[in-house]
């Protein structure tokens, strides 16, 4: 019997090392959240941000440059016989939950390394607050890629995997958005980073995370079962 | 209704009795036309007017109830969602449908209200600064989702699965949803519970306790009314096969027509 971490390292590797050879999700990811940047620029028509309305653009974007990558992360397992592999291995199945919601994890930074340094750009007079945001973009990745990984693990099995993925996850993430942004608002404050509530924002954030970690953790053995 | 036409498996032998008229329906029926008859009474008879808000305030009597009705359903929902992973029953799934549909159609009835109230107190149908009301939007719109999603996946079994999956995450994200939205807003509703004056009167009390148990009963009722219904039709489609050929192979329920094939 390999152990959990072997078999955790070797899907996680195996994810990976698919995404670095075919490039399926994070180009399309990135081309996203940049073309929203220009898209944002227009729609509100301004060429600085800051407060809340910077943190609103730049969780939009990720967001949504987010459920592109949710969207596929199962669709190979699904079409090569992953699953099917999975099932047959002798392995705990939550491997294959923890070993995604890793790869998504990785994917989301790998994004925001390329995305947030090009929105300081576009839109930020100041770069201060890009050190402390980097803790709130953790703990956000981290919540987004437990439920990514639920939701998209549900939906790949429907015939409507496309549409309800988003459909599902949006209200789920209203929480952890709202959360993130009022995080991040006060970064990007105009008169340089306020810390007021900071904290207790990082606080919601880590809750939520645990409690659908766990949620996560525990249910997600009845989706592989068939 | 384009989902109402399915059913659950209800595998009852030749000869096994089959409560077709749901037990006990009737009594609960009666209770509830009298719960919401004497809540309504009390309201607009008996209780005296709020001091700030007036007549408008009634509604709560109504909002309030069917909010906190509906979210106790989502939550049930959930619970029945778990105890169908824990035990394979079928009837737990079936359970959480149900609790889940109806507390849907409450949804839509605290939406409704609330706005009507939202529009009376402020001059506005839609508040963004209340908490409660903007979190039950969101709540809503999320189990809305309960119908696409379930009827998207073709095997019965796993939509089974699937579906106690999404009740429970569901429920785990209710409470949550509504400290974060909470946190989230400045709170200038006004708190009909707690008041400067220190909590609700005595009278307003007993009526909003008479309404709740109404609107309560209400749900109960409708909760067994589509359980009753769901039995019935699972019934008929067994019969149906059994008379067309013996209840071996064939689907059950509506949507996927029975394969009938002539002899």
């Amino acid at each position: 019997m390999t152990s959990s971490r072997e078999a955790f390292m070797a899907l996680l590797g195996k994810d990976l090392r698919t995404e670095l050879r075919t490039m399926r999700s994070l180009p399309a990811m990135v081309l996203f959240a940049v073309t929203t940047f220009i898209i944002f620029r227009y729609g509100l028509d301004r060429t600085t941000l800051s407060g809340s309305l910077a943190g609103g653009v730049l969780w939009t974007t990720l967001l949504f440059a987010g459920i592109l990558g949710i969207n596929r992360i199962f669709v190979s397992e699904l079409e090569e016989g992953g699953f099917d592999a999975i099932r047959l291995a002798p392995v705990d199945r939550t491997v294959l939950f923890t070993s995604k919601v890793a790869a998504l994890f990785i994917y989301l930074a790998v994004l925001q390394l390329i995305v947030v340094p090009v929105f300081a750009v576009f839109f930020l007079p100041d770069w201060s607050a890009l050190g402390p945001l980097v803790a709130v973009l953790i703990g956000a990745n981290l919540g987004f890629s437990v439920l990514g990984t639920l939701i998209s693990s549900m939906a790949v099995n429907s015939r409507a995997r496309d549409l309800l993925v988003p459909l599902l996850l949006l209200p789920l993430v209203v929480p952890l958005m709202i959360a993130a942004t009022a995080a991040s608002a006060g970064l990007f404050d105009a008169a340089g980073p306020d810390y007021d509530g900071f904290g207790t924002w990082l606080l919601v954030v880590g809750l939520y995370d645990g409690i659908f970690l766990l949620v996560g953790y525990a249910v997600f053995d009845f989706l592989l079962e068939d | 209704m384009p989902y109402s036409t399915f059913s659950w498996k209800t595998e009852t032998g030749p000869g096994s009795r089959f409560n077709m008229t749901g037990r006990g329906l009737k009594t609960l029926s009666i209770a509830t036309v009298l719960f919401l008859m004497a809540g309504f009474a009390l309201v607009f008879l008996w209780v005296p007017m709020d001091a700030d808000q007036g007549f408008k305030q009634k509604i709560f009597y109504l909002h309030v109830p069917l909010a906190i009705v509906a979210l106790l359903g989502f939550i049930a929902g959930g619970v029945e969602g778990y105890r169908h992973l824990r035990t394979g029953d079928r009837r737990h799934d079936a359970n959480s449908y149900v609790f889940i549909h109806i507390s849907v159609t409450f949804g839509v009835a605290v939406l409704v209200t609330g706005a009507i109230w939202a529009k009376a107190s402020w001059g506005y149908w839609w508040v963004w600064d209340e908490p409660t009301l903007v979190s039950f939007l969101i709540v809503f719109l999320l189990y809305c989702t309960y119908y696409p999603f379930r009827y998207a996946i073709e095997d019965r079994d796993r939509q089974a699965r699937y579906a106690s999956v999404f009740a429970i995450t569901a429920g785990a994200f209710v409470p949550l949803n509504f400290m974060a939205v909470r946190m989230a807003e400045s709170v200038i509703h006004p708190r009909v519970f707690a008041t400067s004056e220190g909590g609700l009167p005595d009278s307003m009390l007993l009526t909003f306790l008479v309404c709740f148990v109404g609107i309560g009963l209400l749900w109960i009722t409708l909760v067994k009314t589509e359980m009753v219904g769901k039995k019935v039709s699972g019934q008929v489609s067994y019969l149906r096969r059994r008379l067309h050929d013996d209840g071996s192979g064939g689907s059950v329920g509506g949507r996927i027509a029975p394969s009938v094939e002539a002899k």
